[in-house]
């Protein structure tokens, strides 16, 4: 048994496997590499909305000055800012997760549809974003 | 061990002292255990659930994408958010019914995302478990939350 124990903390000998390739590898010049990493970024930031979702349905199951008071702190300057990169954070992890779930079907894994499909995604994204955040901030903001 | 498994280095050896060297944790040294390659590695190999990430990942992935569309849509065409239209709206049986799943889905979505990434960046072990299980005990209370706050709301319009 004491031979188990010293030969498990032993140094693992070099073997020769193949390995995962490590981040340092990849050349992330081209968007396309890229876009993985956005679409991660993207993905964190909506986690941050979940608790500002949560927050805001907290405060209407509160009762009405509850509500007046949350209202105040989430229509604030500093998070309609937060709201137009939950928006376009939204739009790209949709558009982004929908070439996932493309990729899951074994199409478009080729380099280059893979590195087309990048810009198509950001274009996408984008033009939903700028779509959703006109809509909120100028028609909106101006009809009321 | 079969004939394809040879190496240069096994000539002339026993079939005996070829298994020994390959089944002890070092190349080159003799039989360190007992314990058999099979023993070794119960309890530590495939409990058939390697994809288990992976497939709810994408379950939920897929579930957002109507589910998604459907909150950030209607949410824009509110005429107002204030506290009457709100009620108003999460009184709805249908909304309500809508909003809960999407709060339950995009908290097992954005633990499991949020998971990938702790794994990924935090390398000490310690931290690396303490963040996990914070961010699972934070999701957990997200979805408990969201979905009392949907219930209080819609029910209260019931009455």
């Amino acid at each position: 048994m004491q031979q188990t124990d010293s030969d498990m903390s032993a140094p693992v000998p070099e073997r020769r496997r193949p390995l995962s390739p490590h981040l340092s590898i990849y050349k992330m010049s081209r968007y396309s590499l890229l876009s993985s990493f956005t679409n991660r970024a993207a993905g964190a930031a909506l986690s941050v909305g979940l608790i500002l979702l949560v927050y805001w349905l907290l405060a209407s199951s509160s009762g009405a000055r509850a509500y007046a008071r949350a209202a105040r702190v989430l229509s604030s300057l500093p998070l309609k800012i937060v709201y137009a990169l939950l928006l376009t954070a939204f739009a790209y992890h949709l558009v982004a997760g929908i070439r996932h779930l493309i990729w899951d079907t074994g199409r478009g894994l080729e380099r280059a549809q893979s590195q087309r499909s990048a810009w198509l995604v950001l274009a996408v994204a984008l033009l939903l974003a700028v779509i959703a955040c006109g809509y909120v901030f100028i028609l909106r903001a101006h009809a009321s | 061990m079969n004939e394809e498994g040879r190496t240069p280095e096994d000539e002339g050896r026993t079939l005996e002292e070829r298994f020994d060297e390959r089944s002890s944790r070092t190349p080159g040294r003799q039989l360190e255990s007992w314990r058999s390659p099979l023993g070794r590695v119960r309890g530590q190999g495939s409990a058939k659930e390697g994809v288990a990430h992976w497939w709810v990942q994408r379950l939920t992935s897929v579930a957002l994408i109507p589910l998604g569309c459907w909150f950030v849509v209607s949410l824009l065409a509110l005429p107002a958010l204030d506290y009457a239209t709100v009620s108003d709206w999460m009184g709805n049986a249908w909304t309500a019914v809508l909003m809960i799943l999407f709060v339950l889905v995009t908290a097992r979505h954005s633990q499991l995302g949020v998971q990938v990434i702790i794994e990924d960046y935090v390398h000490e072990s310690g931290m690396k478990t303490l963040s996990l299980a914070l961010s699972s005990f934070a999701h957990v209370l997200f979805a408990a939350a969201g979905v009392l706050a949907v219930l209080r709301i819609t029910l209260r319009s019931v009455s």
